[in-house]
Parts: structure tokens; sequence; C-alpha cells
């Protein structure tokens, strides 16, 4: 089982409270939308850093079991042979910290199984591995 | 025919195709038409003009349409040619047609055309054969079946076993005793009230009453027309389904590809135990607005009494029925209204959920259909204890979903649930092996063959299909309803062996 970071999103916030409270200008008000702000980042930083301890891949003989969610907590289980495609993602910030998704589709819209913030190189080997997997033990609808 | 009468030789389609495949698009044109001539009443030239240059630019291309398409039956590939411009050459090679269906829209039906559609696995949508008379029609049908089952061109269209028919007062007690009549009573309630309180407001609902009736009559009238005179019967290439007032529709589901089966009993429904069975289908191009997916929910029995759904189902997904249980009692202050039905089971090949207060569902998902097994747990779940576990079919809608179980219950059911899916994907996978794709689904044929009709449904001999050869010289021989033929199968291959 590997853990994974997603704490992307919480250093972002954290910026954008430092030029926010720096444009805000007077003394009292902007002590305390600093603090207000830096208390959200804070929480924020507190719910992401769960999430990303929430988020968690196993990859099992015959499926692939992924954990995610803090407040509603999911886990599904792909068997090999379901999966559809395999799709490696990377948006702008994902790659600005050298990060990608791994994306499993199967023939139901509702199994989502997501895997983000992998290491491209741990991406490229699970989806390879997922697919090599997927062929062998495909099985039609 | 022009074509002449060889089974190879080209042939077209039939010469009035031309004039209903513009007919259907003119027709809306020429009520416009009309209409737009009596609005300038005295006649601008201009106008008619223009109106006569359509008519004329669609009969060409009508025209052209049907001399350059012809098609070809050889036994083995139904090529279709079309196109002036871009040539379009098909071939539909036999064995990989999944159904053949029989479309006759309402002016092909006035004169005596049928329209075949031909569905391919792999194909993203229907091959169209349109028109055909309607002798030519059900014929060519007949024998790309036969073809398609590995016998003989001249073995006649199995006959099939008549199920159900819904007879013409249900169906349209059913359309009327649905949510949107409610609602349309409670307005005019409210129309037939309101003129004492407050007489603009009495207006201002009832124009909106206006428009919600002509929706609302629109709508019944399309699932009226839809599914007047359905009629389900099981024959051993699946389920045969013909339906349709104005033009009426003849297609066959293939069992295969059932990917799960819905019985929905709404509450008014309930009164009369009536229910509504539907079928969730995997890959079957054709149908269904919504594309993409290319999945499509069908209408197995629109409506019609518990006992011939429950037949229907064993017939389509086997005869088994898991034992269901409830969730515990404290899933009631999580779900205290749909608590009531909320039930769940499953056993080595099928699991069954039961979800919905108001309308109760039913879904039975066969497990080597399932892909992908799901739990989920919220905030107010958590502090209960609970947690719902899904299992996925193909689509958009969820499969089977078991709510509110006990959490140790739910961790437990994912890992069996995901056992026993991968078991029962492993033994579809050896009987296909062993059965080969000329063979029909073999649990379907064994639900039939178990499962005692209703008292409702003629009973008789066995229906026509491929069973386990009496002689037992053979995997299967062809009973064609009355006796046992000399068409036999093995492995993959077809062959003759006289009893």
């Amino acid at each position: 089982m590997r853990l994974i970071e997603i704490a992307v999103v919480g250093t972002v916030l954290a910026v954008i409270a430092g030029s926010l409270a720096l444009s805000a200008g007077s003394s009292t008000a902007a002590l305390t939308s600093v603090v207000c702000i830096f208390l959200c980042s804070g929480a924020a930083w507190w719910f992401v850093h769960n999430r990303f301890r929430a988020w968690g891949y196993l990859e099992r003989e015959e499926d692939l079991e992924v954990r995610r969610g803090v407040l509603v907590q999911r886990l599904s289980v792909v068997p090999y042979g379901r999966m559809q495609f395999v799709e490696i993602t990377a948006g702008p910030v994902e790659r600005l910290f050298g990060l990608s998704t791994v994306k499993l589709h199967t023939a139901a819209a509702a199994s989502d199984a997501r895997i983000p913030g992998l290491d491209p190189d741990e991406a490229a080997r699970l989806r390879d591995r997922l697919a090599a997997l997927g062929e062998a033990r495909a099985a039609g609808l | 025919m022009i074509g002449g009468e060889g089974a190879a030789k080209w042939q077209r389609l039939h010469p009035l195709s031309p004039l209903v495949r513009v007919g259907r698009g003119l027709l809306p044109l020429l009520v416009l038409a009309a209409l737009s001539s009596i609005r300038t009443a005295h006649g601008d030239r201009l106008q008619y003009l223009i109106w006569l240059a359509v008519a004329v630019l669609g009969a060409v291309f009508g025209t052209v349409h049907w001399l350059v398409t012809r098609w070809a039956f050889d036994g083995a590939t139904l090529r279709v040619e079309t196109g002036l411009v871009r040539r379009d050459s098909q071939q539909l090679p036999v064995a990989r047609i999944q159904a053949v269906d029989l479309v006759e829209p309402f002016l092909a039906r006035v004169l005596g055309l049928a329209e075949l559609r031909i569905r391919v696995a792999g194909a993203k949508s229907a091959h169209h054969l349109s028109y055909l008379s309607h002798p030519v029609a059900t014929d060519l049908r007949a024998r790309l079946l036969a073809t398609h089952h590995g016998l003989d061109q001249s073995v006649p269209e199995p006959d099939e076993r008549a199920v159900a028919v819904i007879p013409t007062g249900r169906l349209l007690g059913s359309v009327l005793l649905s949510g949107p009549t409610a609602g349309a009573l409670f307005f005019v309630v409210l129309v037939a009230v309101l003129p004492s309180i407050s007489t603009a407001a009495a207006a201002a609902v009832a124009g909106s009453l206006l428009i919600y009736l002509i929706g609302l009559g629109q709508g019944i009238w399309r699932r009226f027309n839809e599914q007047y005179r359905f009629t389900v019967a099981l024959a051993p290439d699946g389920i045969r389904v013909r339906r349709g007032l104005l033009s009426t529709v003849s297609e066959t589901i293939p069992i295969r590809r059932v990917q799960a089966v819905r019985q929905i009993e709404p509450l008014l429904w309930r009164l009369f135990g009536w229910c509504r069975l539907e079928v969730d289908l995997a890959g079957v191009p054709g149908h269904g607005r919504s594309g993409g997916s290319g999945r499509v929910t069908k209408a197995l029995l629109p409506v019609g009494p518990l006992a011939s759904a429950t037949y229907l189902r064993q017939a389509v997904i086997g005869p088994t029925e898991p034992h269901r249980s409830h969730p515990p009692v404290r899933a009631r202050n999580k779900a205290p209204l749909s608590y009531h039905f909320l039930a769940a089971g499953h056993d080595e090949t099928i699991a069954v959920a039961v979800t919905g207060r108001v309308q109760k569902v039913t879904c039975w998902v066969p497990l080597e259909k399932a892909q992908s097994i799901r739990r989920v747990q919220g905030p107010v779940q958590r502090a209960l204890r609970l947690a719902t576990v899904h299992v996925d079919v193909a689509g958009k809608r969820a499969g089977a979903k078991f709510r509110d179980r006990d959490i140790d219950d739910a961790d437990a059911l994912v890992e069996h649930l995901a056992a026993r899916s991968r078991g029962a994907r492993r033994r579809v996978a050896v009987e296909a092996a062993v059965s080969g794709p000329a063979l029909l689904a073999p649990r379907a044929l064994t639900g039939i063959a178990m499962a005692s009709p209703p008292s409702s449904a003629p009973a008789s001999a066995p229906p026509p299909g491929w069973f386990a050869d009496p002689a037992r010289r053979h995997q299967a021989r062809y009973w064609n309803g009355t006796g046992w033929t000399e068409h036999v199968v093995d492995e993959d291959r077809t062959g003759v062996d006289p009893l």
C-alpha cells in the first residue's frame, strides 16, 4: 500500500492568501484578514493532508483496490479484466510538481478508479502493468 | 425486385422506398407549406415555386439514392452498396450479426413495406435496409438468422412462444396512473379552487395548466403509440418484442447482452399489483437516445402483473432467487422512509437489491457482468456504522445497490462479491469456450425449460430451440417445437445427423 501526495492545492491557496493580505492595505483589517486567511488555509491544509492520506491503491492478484475520501469514504474494487482502457493525465499544476494521474475506465460510468499524484515513472509502470493484466484477463460484456 | 432471383444476385430496394423515405421528411414541410399558403391568401407565386423546387429536389434525391443502392446475400455475407458521390460498400458477415429488427413506420406500413435493421457486433450504429416489401423483408430476416445459427438457409425462423400481450386497457390505465397525471389532477383542482380567491392567479395557473396538459397529452400519446399491443415472446435466439400502433417495431433482445434486470413498482401501480420490467443492454447500437456508451435500457414488459414479470425475469437471468436480508434496524435513523423496502442479497451467480419507497425498484445483476464493486460510506453512515455497497454494471445507471449494510457486513460483502463475480466470469468463459458462439445462452435455455409459465400464458410443449441431444451423440440438437430435427451442434460447428 502506497500513500501519494496531492497537497498541491494547499500550497497554492497559501500563496494566494499571502498576496491578498499584501494588497489589503490598512493595519487592523489586514491583520484580521491575514489571520483569517491563514486559519482557513491551515484548515484547508489539514483537510487536504487528510485527503492525501486517505488516497490509496492496492494491486491485488485479480483486481485493483482504490480507496479515497475523508468525509465520504469510498472503496472501489475493479477487476483487471474489466478495464476498458487506462489513461494517464497531467494537468498544468500537476506538471509543475512533476505528478500525473492514472485513470481506469470500465464500461460502467460509476466505477471511478482514479489514482492522482503519482510520480510519472510510477504512473507509467502502473499503466503498463494494468494494461498487461487487463489484456490477459479481458472479458467481454 | 429488379435484380433477379438468385440469392447472390444484386437486388434493389423496393421501388416505393424513395417515396416513403422522402415522404417522412416531407410531411412536416407540406404542413408548413399549407399553413403558409393559407396565411398569404393571394397565393404568392414565388413561394409556390420554392415549395415545388423543394419537392422536386427531394424526389430526385430519393430516386437517385434508390438507383445507386443495392444489396445481395450469398449465404455468408450480406453486402449493401449505396451512395453516388461517395460510394459506400458494407459487408456484414452473418456470424457477427447480433440481431435483425423489423421496423415499419406508418407510411411504409400503409404501402406494405418494411425496414430491416441489422445490428452487427462492434459497429457504431445499426445498418438499415429501407425499404423492402414485407414478404421479402421477413424472408431475408429468416435467412439471415438461420445462417447465423449455422443452419441451412431454408430452415424457417424458429417459432416463438408468446408469453404476454399487454391488453390495451391495462396499458391505458398504466399510462394514466403515472406521476405526471397526478400532477395534472392537482393542477385541475387548483384551477377549480383558485377563482374563489383570486381571478388573476387562476387565469395564470390555467394558462400554465394548458401548456402542461399539451405536454402531458404528447407524452401519453407517445407511450401509447410505442407500446400499443406490446407482445413479448420467448425464442431460442432471445426475447422477441413486437409493439406499436402507427408504426410497428419487431425486435429481438439478445439475452447474452443483458447486464441487469430491474423491476419497478410505482406507488399507484402497486394497488393493482402491476410492475414494469426493464433490462439494461450493453453494446447494442442502433437505439437508445444517449449515444456514447452504447447502452440502452429497454422495457421488457412496460406494465404487467408480478407473475408475468417474474417469469420473464427467470427466462432472462435464470431461476435462482438469492435470499434477501434487511439492513440492521439502526439504518432506519439514516433512511427513515426507504427502510421499509430496503433489502439485498446474493448467491453464487446473482446479486439482488431492493431500494426506493414511493417507487420500489428491485434490481438483479448477474455477477459475471459486474464491472466493479464499490463501498461508499458517508459521515452519517459512519456514525451509525453503516456502509453502502454498489455492484456496478456497464452503463450510466448504477447496478445493484446494497444500501446501509452493517460496516463489517459491507467489508465482507465487497470481498465476497469480488470473488463471486470472478468465479462467475470464469465459469461463463468456460461455458462460452465449450458451447461456441453458435449456441445460444445456455442459462436462458435452462431458465425457459425450468420455469413453468404462469397460468395466463398458453401452456404447450417446450419452445423450439437448441437442447441437449437426446441421442447423446452431439452436444445439442434442434427442437422445432413439435419434434427433434436432424440439425446438431458440436463445439462450434453444425452438422446434420438424423436422430
